[in-house]
């Protein structure tokens, strides 16, 4: 199945990203492909290359930012909710792509599904 | 192409396939900035010629109360917009009427037209849907 994610809160705060993340996984792992991850509200947070947890911590930006190198997964955030929090081009994480809220549309058009992890 | 639809020709990228959306609005329109973030996917959802709906359910019925005066919070009220929603051919308006009597509304008190349904025809009109974002 071709599979669209819509993340729309931000890492560390709500586990939202990280149950995206799993699920994303589990779902590659069953044969499955995620064609697109959007990042919405505070979701665009999940792009910030400036983000450092502590080491024993799980890195959620780092690991969106593998899996989607590993499988060809589009990582998108969204322009308009990027500007708003300070996400630009120069903090943006490499392998992350800011564009226009036609890209989340286009993704529940393309996709066979398309899932929202939120609050 | 545009930057608001992310560099998609609408057309060309769709290939004229026509799904059913159906946008989720659970949430109060202030205090949190879902609402405007919702109300604004929809607007330019609206460019791509889908079969558009949008429900108001939970607190999000507030999002379309007639009255609203946001100058005292200094936040803009964006409430206008969903009477603008007509000319974007976004005419299916749903609002939940348990959601509307548990927080002693009418549909008089509401700034657009809507088809108040109860929870288990919300619940029909979420099965018959191709796409459902919540916000």
């Amino acid at each position: 199945m071709k599979l669209g994610i819509l993340i729309n809160e931000g890492p560390y705060t709500h586990q939202a990203s990280d149950t995206a993340y799993l699920f994303a996984k589990a779902a590659i792992e069953k044969g499955h492909k995620i064609h697109r991850v959007f990042f919405y509200h505070d979701g665009v947070y999940n792009s910030n290359r400036l983000i450092e947890p502590p080491t024993d911590d799980r890195h959620i930006v780092n690991r969106w930012q593998k899996l989607g190198k590993d499988h060809h997964i589009d990582l998108v955030v969204c322009v308009a909710a990027a500007l708003r929090r300070g996400i630009k081009d120069e903090n943006l994480q490499e392998g992350f792509r800011i564009s226009g809220l036609g890209q989340l549309i286009e993704s529940g058009i393309q996709s066979d599904r398309l899932v929202t992890f939120g609050d | 192409m545009s930057e608001a639809t992310g560099g998609i020709d609408t057309e060309e990228n769709t290939g004229g396939k026509v799904k059913k959306f159906l946008y989720v609005n659970r949430k109060a329109p202030y205090g949190t900035i879902y609402a405007l973030e919702s109300l604004e996917v929809v607007l330019i959802a609206a460019a791509f010629d889908q079969d558009v709906s949008l429900a108001f359910l939970d607190d999000g019925v507030y999002q379309v109360v007639k009255g609203q005066h946001t100058k005292p919070i200094d936040v803009k009220n964006f409430s206008p917009t969903y009477r603008a929603l007509e000319g974007y051919d976004i005419e299916k308006l749903y609002v939940e009427k348990e959601s509307m009597e548990a927080r002693g509304l009418k549909e008089d008190d509401l700034i657009v037209p809507v088809k108040v349904v109860n929870a288990q025809e919300m619940a029909d009109i979420m099965q018959s849907q191709d796409v459902i974002m919540s916000f």
